[in-house]
């Protein structure tokens, strides 16, 4: 398994067709930063589709996002934050702070 | 012989169940079913009633500042605090406090300075780094990361695989080969502070396990002062397996809480649930599963508590503790699989704990030992001095 989502970037647009699963998301902005990674737990209303929907709306500047299908949604979210932090240094800029272990991958 | 409960031993008991019942599950209620912590602001409030309850840092001995209690009352309070969704890899997430790295109250007056009153007080982490990917069930012949004597330090190459909790810890213990010829005798334990330039965790290992996932190790030219060897060279592989002699007691009482409570669960919705007119509770199927739950579990508790005993008298108890983590992991498994089958549909969704305990629950019977390396204990061991 690939670190970071390794699936394509897809416009905000195309949100109806992600399946309502549990997984992961990220969001990027216009430049295609990520600007915040999100999960879809077992709590969310249609999965990954109503998370992300929720999550557009809720980052300003969002314009696109990625996600991954996964039981392993909540090891894996930690995962990505772990990476994001270990590569650029800091949490994407709509995550808010958490504590979270030290990856060096 | 009385097997039953002493007055003081039915109160903690008491007190632990309804501590579970009142504090822990209406929190997990409105977590994530996945979720392996709670808020920070719970963590301290209700450490603070652990405390006050004298139950706070239950596996420390009295001479470090633990309550004084025998390991049979411990294995009963394990058996009620691993009853809830989390309870089998987070028994009441953490609030009872933990020992640690049991084999630190064996360090060096300034290793225990360093490292186990800082775990005691909560302010350090540490991790127990023995599985390499070459192979856990048989780590004296596997371990295949290396460690060289230069001066004052030693220098490690190498790496490990399954470690849980190393990304937040500050420190490790790291199972080194030092003496390539001598087998389970050339392997020496030494404690690794994770600053240390070379130590990375390369990746989280995603496994079954909800809570706490595992993490994968690099060593690259690490040096690790001489001083900080546990024990004595090449005396590594005793301390490593009397941890998990030890470990696998508690390890045991955690599956038979998840499998009490899974078949508590199952007793209250059998009468309730009705099909062909007439409710599970009246159907012999449903009745065996029953039946058979309640044997395994009975099975489970007393080998369990009788490893305990024997623990706490002193007496050895290799044989008996690998009995009861093989016959608790195995017969949790198969209570836990029975009372999904009783959910029907609803067992397997994340409405209910069953499908959480169900995948950790496959877990128990690898980590700490896998249920064939524990029938190759009792062999020996029986083999050796026959049992009576
Ligand atoms: C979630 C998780 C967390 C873990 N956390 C830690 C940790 O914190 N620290 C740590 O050091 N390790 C940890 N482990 C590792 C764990 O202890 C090992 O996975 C375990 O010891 C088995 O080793 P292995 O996976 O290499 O299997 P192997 O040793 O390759 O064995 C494979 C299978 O063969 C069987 N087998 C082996 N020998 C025999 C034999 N003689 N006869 C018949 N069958 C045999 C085994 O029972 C097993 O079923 C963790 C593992 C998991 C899954």
């Amino acid at each position: 398994m690939a670190l970071t989502i390794d699936k394509p970037w897809r416009p905000a647009d195309q949100v109806p067709q992600v399946p309502a699963q549990l997984g992961v998301f990220e969001l990027a902005d216009a430049a295609g930063v990520v600007v915040f990674i999100g999960v879809a737990d077992a709590r969310s209303l249609f999965g990954l589709r109503g998370a992300v929907a929720d999550a557009l709306q809720a980052v300003p500047g969002a314009a696109g996002f990625r996600y991954e299908s996964t039981s392993a949604y909540h090891t894996r979210y930690r995962e990505l934050l772990m990476v994001h932090q270990a590569t650029h240094g800091a949490l994407p800029v709509h995550n808010a702070p958490m504590q979270l272990g030290r990856l060096q991958p | 012989m009385d097997l039953s409960l002493t007055a003081e031993q039915e109160m903690l008991v008491q007190l632990v169940r309804r501590f579970v019942r009142e504090e822990i599950e209406p929190l997990e209620r409105r977590l994530d079913p996945d979720a392996d912590e709670i808020e920070p602001a719970d963590k301290s409030r209700l450490i603070e009633k652990t405390r006050a309850m004298g139950l706070y840092g239950l596996d420390i001995p009295p001479a470090y500042g633990g309550p004084a209690i025998d390991l049979v009352t411990r294995t009963l309070l394990a058996i009620e605090m691993s009853q809830h969704r989390a309870g089998l890899y987070a028994p009441c997430y953490g609030v009872f406090g933990g020992a640690g790295l049991a084999q630190l109250f064996e360090a060096s007056e300034p290793q225990k300075e360093k490292y186990l009153y800082p775990v005691l007080r909560g302010e350090k982490r540490g991790f127990f780094g023995l599985t390499e990917p070459s192979g856990g069930s048989d780590p004296a012949r596997a371990i295949r990361t290396r460690a060289v004597r230069d001066g004052d330090h030693w220098v490690i190459n190498g790496g490990k695989i399954f470690i849980s909790g190393a990304d937040k810890a500050q420190f490790g213990l790291v199972f080194a080969r030092t003496d390539p010829d001598k087998g389970r005798g050339g392997v020496t334990c030494f404690i690794v502070d994770t600053d240390t330039p070379g130590f990375r965790v390369r990746r989280v290992v995603h496994t079954l396990r909800s809570a706490h996932y595992a993490t994968e190790l690099s060593f690259e030219d690490m040096r690790v002062p001489h001083a900080n060897i546990l024990g004595k060279v090449n005396g590594g592989f005793a301390i490593a397996n009397d941890r998990l002699t030890r470990q696998r007691i508690p390890y045991a009482a955690g599956c038979i809480g998840v499998a009490v409570k899974a078949h508590a669960m199952a007793v209250d919705y059998v009468p309730q649930r009705e099909t062909f007119g007439a409710p599970l509770s009246s159907r012999q199927a449903i009745q065996w599963m029953l039946v058979d739950n309640e044997i395994d579990i009975r099975q489970a508790r007393w080998l369990t508590l009788d490893a305990a005993a024997k623990a706490d008298r002193g007496e050895p108890f290799r044989t008996e503790a690998a009995m009861a983590k093989l016959v608790a992991t195995e017969a949790a498994s198969r209570v836990v699989d029975r009372c999904i089958q009783i959910f029907g549909g609803y067992g397997v969704t994340k409405d209910f704990p069953f499908e959480r305990w169900y995948r950790e629950m496959r877990i128990r019977r690898i980590g700490e030992g896998p249920s064939e390396v524990q029938r190759h204990i009792i062999a020996r061991d029986l083999l050796d001095s026959p049992l009576h």
